[in-house]
């Protein structure tokens, strides 16, 4: 007999080589090429990257949200030990809102703006759930409250333009978090808002994640917003993770020169008055994607081999994990 | 909203004024009626009579005048041919044209809402290419050619249809309606279909256009994301916010409808008011002629109305105004 010893938490999701093709007049292009990430129940993992690095169609295939050009062309999406990539409309519907959410990144258009608002979060509940109107509606209240709306009984039949953007997410926050998802994808949900909103929104929705033991994927270009939030942080470039550690570990010692680039163009108050270091070039497309390691036409310390070998997964023992053909030393 | 209301009606009024002086000055070049009624071999002192019972020998301001004070009150002439009220002639014609106007709306919204939709939700599949396409010959094919070849495909070849004509009636709220017997939906559906046809062509262009724009929205990818089925998704989430477009065009199409009985109702000999017009140009009755521009300009305008307030009732961004944190 073998001792099993379950020291090891079984991670809410985890994602394994991942890729999303989308079919376009030039061709097919891979907007998401061979990702795997893991988040485990009640933390934070923040997913950066540049616009266009492919954060949203991550966030989209692992709900199982991609339509037509696109569709996720390999990988698994384990979803509480359970390969929910593949599976019919009908259980993924059901998996939708209940034990996977999402939200996404504009709160003027994430509500149907001819719908009630009572409406837009009952169906939410009765959608998973057997439950008499009155407990739905009640339920509803509750979870306004919860996200700090005032007043929530009289703001129910209220239309979504009746409220401020903020409230907005608020309202979409509550309605994700309904029935206590394992996971919950937050598409750069605080982006569109006042900073003193996001912050606020920002500290709310990892209090609720954490008393509900939700597993949360923050999506954002912002890397300041994942070092004050998330555990561990996935950095994105061109489709691929290109490096993946522990928040402190990245952002003090990056492997990945994109990493260490993006890291420098962070304006921060202790390099107040220093210009910003910018990376040079631009982020390729999609189309026309650069051979080997995507990011060398704009790296410093490329070498030939970057141009033509897709640098491999080098794991640190700490799990820790980065694509580099020479990555830097530890700061 | 009282005066958003109140600012309609003053347009509405200045909409009848106009439309009654057009009306007047050009059914005034349709020619002196007292050539028709007089009879041939009459000598110009009878003639003269003639025009003056009808007031024709007055000055055009006149006329005018007196016409527009008649009309306020609800007095459009007395038919020449009919010799009774112009506005109860087309009165007793009015419910056959708008239970035909209105069955071939209900056609088009039940024809061009879900095929629409259907090729807005696929666009690139066989059905949805099959719809719009289809549609394209909704729009282009001439549509008393269209009632000529129902007719002789199902009256004539196949004889499961009338013809023409309008069925029996019964009296619904005042109004002589068709609708009620089963010999009046046999009566009705080719005429029906036929003014239907363009209309349906013109909802499923817009409705696959409005599909395709939502289905991108934010919301219904939210919608998505809650777990919803996709059924609550298109019949409430997607068609509710379709249907502001859809009714607006509609009902400024619908009076476009009514006006397109005349053709309709001609080539069906289906009795209604378009038919009445028809024969009264030639006829030159010019009260009736009146009184049917008059009546149609009035519906017109009601139409809009209704169409205001559905608008009201459909979009809460209209009816409650801006934000009010
Ligand atoms: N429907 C589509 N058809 C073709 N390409 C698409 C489609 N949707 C997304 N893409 C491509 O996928 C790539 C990744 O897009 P994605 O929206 O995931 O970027 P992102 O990292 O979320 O950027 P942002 O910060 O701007 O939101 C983009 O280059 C985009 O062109
Ligand atoms: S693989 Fe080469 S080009 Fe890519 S980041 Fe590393 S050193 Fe730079
Ligand atoms: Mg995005």
């Amino acid at each position: 007999m073998m001792a099993v010893t379950n020291s090891v938490v079984a991670p809410a999701l985890s994602v394994e080589n991942l890729s999303v093709t989308f079919q376009t007049r030039k061709g097919p292009v891979t907007a998401v090429n061979d990702v795997s990430f893991h988040v485990n129940p009640g933390e934070v993992l923040g997913v950066v990257g540049e616009s266009g690095s492919g954060k949203s169609v991550t966030g989209l295939a692992t709900m199982g949200l991609i339509d037509a050009p696109g569709r996720v062309s390999a990988g698994r999406v384990v979803l509480e030990g359970r390969n929910i990539a593949g599976v019919s409309d009908r259980d993924m519907r059901g998996l939708r809102g209940n034990r996977i959410a999402m939200i996404f990144q504009d709160p003027i258009s994430t509500l149907n703006p001819v719908l009630r608002i009572d409406t837009q979060i009952m169906e939410a509940i009765t959608a998973h759930e057997r439950i008499s109107a009155s407990a739905a509606r009640a339920r509803a209240i509750d979870a306004l409250r919860a996200v700090g709306i005032p007043s929530p009984e009289s703001r129910l039949e209220a239309y979504p333009h009746q409220f401020s953007g903020g409230m907005r997410q608020r309202v979409a926050i509550a309605i994700a978090l309904l029935h206590r998802p394992a996971v919950l994808i937050a598409d750069e949900p605080t982006t569109a808002l006042d900073v003193t909103i996001q912050v606020q929104i920002l500290g709310e929705v990892q209090k609720l994640a954490a008393e509900s033991g939700t597993a949360l994927v923050w999506i954002t270009h912002d890397l300041s917003v994942v070092a004050g939030l998330a555990d561990r942080i996935a950095v994105m470039y061109a489709g691929r993770i290109v490096e993946s550690g522990t928040v402190a570990e990245v952002l003090t010692a990056p492997r990945h020169h994109y990493t260490a680039g993006l890291i420098a163009s962070v304006p921060s108050r202790n390099r107040r008055g220093q210009p910003l270091a910018q990376i040079p070039g631009s982020t390729p497309n999609l189309a026309n994607m650069p051979s080997g390691c995507a990011f060398h036409p704009r790296c410093s310390v490329s070498s030939e081999i970057c141009s033509t070998t897709l640098p491999p997964l080098l794991h640190d023992p700490s799990g820790r994990f980065m694509r580099c053909h020479h990555p830097r030393q530890g700061a | 909203m009282i005066a958003y209301l109140l600012r309609r009606l003053g347009q509405s009024a200045l909409v009848l004024f106009t439309m009654a002086v057009l009306v007047f000055l050009a059914v005034f070049a349709l020619g002196s009626p007292v050539d028709m009624l007089a009879s041939p071999d009459a000598d110009q002192a009878e003639r003269d009579a003639l025009a003056a019972r009808f007031g024709l020998d007055q000055p055009l301001p006149v006329q005018f005048a007196a016409f527009l004070g008649n009309a306020l009150q609800g007095d459009l002439g007395a038919s020449f041919v009919y010799g009774k009220s112009a506005l109860a002639v087309i009165g007793e014609r009015l419910p056959a044209t708008i239970e035909l106007a209105l069955l071939a709306l209900t056609f088009s919204v039940m024809i061009g809402v879900p095929l629409g939709v259907i090729a807005g939700l696929r666009p690139k599949s066989i059905a949805g290419r099959a719809i719009m396409s289809t549609s394209i010959f909704g729009f282009s094919l001439p549509n008393f050619w269209i009632g000529m070849m129902l007719i002789l495909l199902f009256s004539v070849y196949l004889g499961w249809l009338p013809a023409g004509g309008r069925g029996p009636t019964t009296e619904v709220l005042g109004m002589q309606l068709s609708i009620t017997s089963l010999e009046g939906w046999r009566h009705l559906i080719l005429p029906a279909l036929t003014l239907a046809l363009y209309k349906s062509s013109l909802v499923v262009r817009l409705c696959e256009a409005g599909t395709r724009e939502i289905v991108t929205q934010e919301y219904i990818r939210f919608a998505r994301a809650k777990g919803l089925s996709s059924f609550r998704i298109i019949w409430l989430h997607l068609l509710k916010n379709m249907m502001i477009p859809v009714i607006t065009i509609l009902g400024m199409e619908f009076g476009a409808m009514i006006a397109f009985t005349v053709v309709i109702e001609t080539v069906f000999a289906y009795p209604g008011m378009g038919k009445l017009l028809i024969e009264s140009i030639n006829r030159l009755d010019r009260p009736v002629v009146v009184a049917y521009l008059m009546v149609t300009t009035v519906i017109f305008v009601l139409i809009n109305f209704i169409v205001d307030l559905l608008y009201v009732a459909l979009d809460p961004r209209v009816r409650l105004g801006g934000p009010n944190e």
